[in-house]
């Protein structure tokens, strides 16, 4: 048996270890996130943010198209996954039995574990393949299908938050399961949904592998949604790996918009959600 | 929207009706309740349709190479030789590099957070380190190329002098590598994990804690042997879905690795993994073998974290079922 003394000291030594590692974690962020946009506003004008990108070599451009083309792809996703995701997420919470409800439930959280490069080749499959061409649709197909079940399940756990009393007293009025289910439960669990569709949002604007042979990348502007759609993260992907420092640079340069707008996403997000649950 | 209106006027006239004669046609429940089933039933159909599209297309290579795909290890488009065992290899050793560096800081800094901050520390970090999940995967992979690659390169000089005879130090030290990627993937399943065990610590009944400090124990003690014990299920689903992650993670590790299709067992060789090797030739695959070989390489990234995160979820999901209800016996 240790001493008591020993014992005493091996404890504050670990708590030490465990705060440090808690420190430790949070100064990589700091970090990480001061390099990024410290390093990327050194490079951003005008002229990236309204101009097409130029031939190599030539100084200056920008990536107004990849702004758009992410805003397209990002939008058109949102779009489509928040409509399916919200009535599957009423469905989960307010009118599936015990058992379809698990499965649905586990396919979801299966489904949003899957890696983003595995949901980019089946867009691919089923979309580039038959359709002939890479575009923009195939994107936000892809972009959705990331985001469908994290909305799903957060509108599912939204809804469960809303007390019983309030379903009886919408039922008691004598308006139908369905509309107390629109009217009353959903407008009261919108903080919560909104949450989970803003962090769903930020986290398809930042990912890259399932727009690598969805939407591919264009140096013009696209000819309409069927067509190949350039966006910020695969831009930085392929100035970060080419060898040329002006493409280094402008890769900084959107890194710092990606980030920006992810981090005030998730920080809105954040205080909805405060907000929403000052009981 | 107009269809929402009409059943409202037909199933509140018919009110009273639907009483005597029973339910009808236009009923606006049961169509709201088919309706959002069939949305309900999309998710698992999108699924079922993710599968039958990556078997479907991955036939050709299937075909070809059968099962032997998994254990050969050639990769040559020009001879349409086609193995997946140096991207298998190369998965797996960073994946578990990463969760021997993630997991001692990710349960130790949850610790700290569950059992010993005080509010106004554990806020702000947390915070924080959910912040770092929100980082997207290219943005680490920029930094990663372009900070840690050159600051690893005189650590791994360094080491390749000294311990270069090992073969776990050998090979070129040029930053490039399984370690840059090991620690790339280190950083973002870290608030993952945290996060989760901070959750599963939190779950853990005060009398546990209460009872070990009855019995003598300082602090680490307590730890040690009522909270980990306690939520140790919830703490290995913790760990098996941040593999999950690293598993499948593919931007920041594609940056970072190298790519280089070969099996070495050196800490500082270039390699890939199935997700990197998939995204840089998956535009350059020119012919149909080629590109079925890609997808059946989707095919097992698919089938290993499927199998992964089903176990995580059952143990998460077995922890959350008994959490509650210990938390009801405590609360009464």
């Amino acid at each position: 048996m240790p001493s008591e003394r020993r014992r005493i000291w091996i404890s504050r030594i670990m708590l030490a270890l465990c705060g440090l590692a808690a420190g430790l974690s949070a100064a990589i962020l700091v970090v990480l996130l001061l390099y990024v946009l410290v390093k990327g506003i050194a490079y951003v004008n005008l002229e990236f943010l309204t101009a097409l990108p130029r031939p190599l070599g030539e100084p200056g451009g920008g990536m107004a198209n990849a702004f758009v083309g992410s805003a397209v792809m990002v939008g058109l996703a949102t779009l489509w996954a928040t409509l399916l995701a919200v009535g599957a997420g009423i469905y989960l919470a307010e009118y599936g039995g015990e058992r379809t409800v698990a499965v649905v439930r586990l396919v979801a959280d299966v489904l949003s574990g899957l890696p983003s490069i595995v949901i980019g080749v089946f867009a691919y499959t089923l979309l580039v393949k038959p359709l002939g061409t890479f575009s923009a649709v195939a994107g936000a197909f892809a972009l959705g299908l990331i985001m469908l079940p994290i909305v799903a399940r957060t509108t599912e756990e939204s809804l469960r938050l809303v007390p019983h009393e309030l379903r009886e007293a919408a039922l008691a009025l004598g308006i139908p399961r369905w509309r107390a289910t629109l009217s009353v439960l959903l407008p009261t669990a919108r903080a919560g949904i909104l949450t989970g569709v803003m962090l769903a949002v930020a986290r398809i604007a930042g990912e890259t592998a399932p727009l690598l042979f969805t939407a591919l990348g264009n140096r013009f502007w696209p000819n309409g949604l069927l067509s190949p759609t350039a966006a910020l993260t695969l831009n930085i992907y392929q100035y970060a790996i080419s060898p040329y420092d002006q493409w280094h640079q402008q890769a900084w340069a959107a890194a710092f918009f990606l980030l920006l707008f992810v981090l005030v996403l998730n920080i809105v997000a954040r205080l909805v959600a405060a907000r929403a649950m000052p009981r | 929207m107009a269809a929402s209106d009409y059943p409202a006027q037909v199933a509140t006239a018919a009110a009273p009706a639907r009483l005597r004669a029973g339910p009808r046609l236009l009923d606006g429940d049961r169509l709201f309740h088919a309706l959002v089933g069939l949305l309900a039933a999309s998710i698992v159909a999108f699924a079922a349709l993710l599968a039958v599209y990556l078997v479907k297309d991955a036939l050709p290579a299937f075909e070809r190479f059968g099962a032997a795909f998994l254990w050969q290890q050639t990769w040559n488009p020009v001879t349409l030789q086609f193995g997946a065992l140096p991207a298998i290899y190369g998965t797996a050793v960073t994946s578990l590099l990463a969760m021997l560096l993630a997991v001692p800081v990710g349960v130790g800094a949850a610790i700290y957070l569950a059992e010993f901050a005080p509010p106004w520390v554990e806020r702000p970090l947390s915070f924080l380190i959910e912040l770092l999940a929100a980082i997207p995967s290219v943005v680490i992979g920029l930094w990663g190329l372009f900070v840690l690659v050159p600051a690893l390169r005189p650590i791994e000089q360094w080491l390749g002098q000294r311990l270069g005879w090992l073969p776990l130090f050998s090979g070129p030290p040029i930053g490039i590598g399984v370690f840059a990627a090991g620690l790339v993937l280190a950083i973002m399943v870290l608030p993952i994990l945290t996060a989760i065990v901070r959750e599963v610590l939190w779950a853990v009944p005060t009398h546990q804690r209460e009872a070990a400090y009855a019995l003598g124990a300082t602090p680490w003690e307590m730890v040690t042997t009522a909270v980990l014990p306690y939520g140790r299920s919830g703490i290995v689903g913790a760990v098996i879905l941040a593999l999950g992650r690293a598993l499948g993670e593919t931007l920041a590790v594609t940056m970072v690795i190298g790519n280089a299709y070969r099996i070495d067992p050196s800490l500082f060789a270039q390699a890939t993994t199935l997700a990197s090797k998939i995204a840089s030739e998956f535009r350059e695959a020119d012919s149909a073998v080629f590109l079925a070989a890609l997808i059946y390489l989707a095919l097992v990234l698919f089938a290993i974290t499927l199998v992964v995160n089903v176990v995580a979820r059952l143990l998460v999901l077995r922890l959350s079922v008994r959490a509650i209800g210990h938390g009801q016996q405590g609360g009464g």
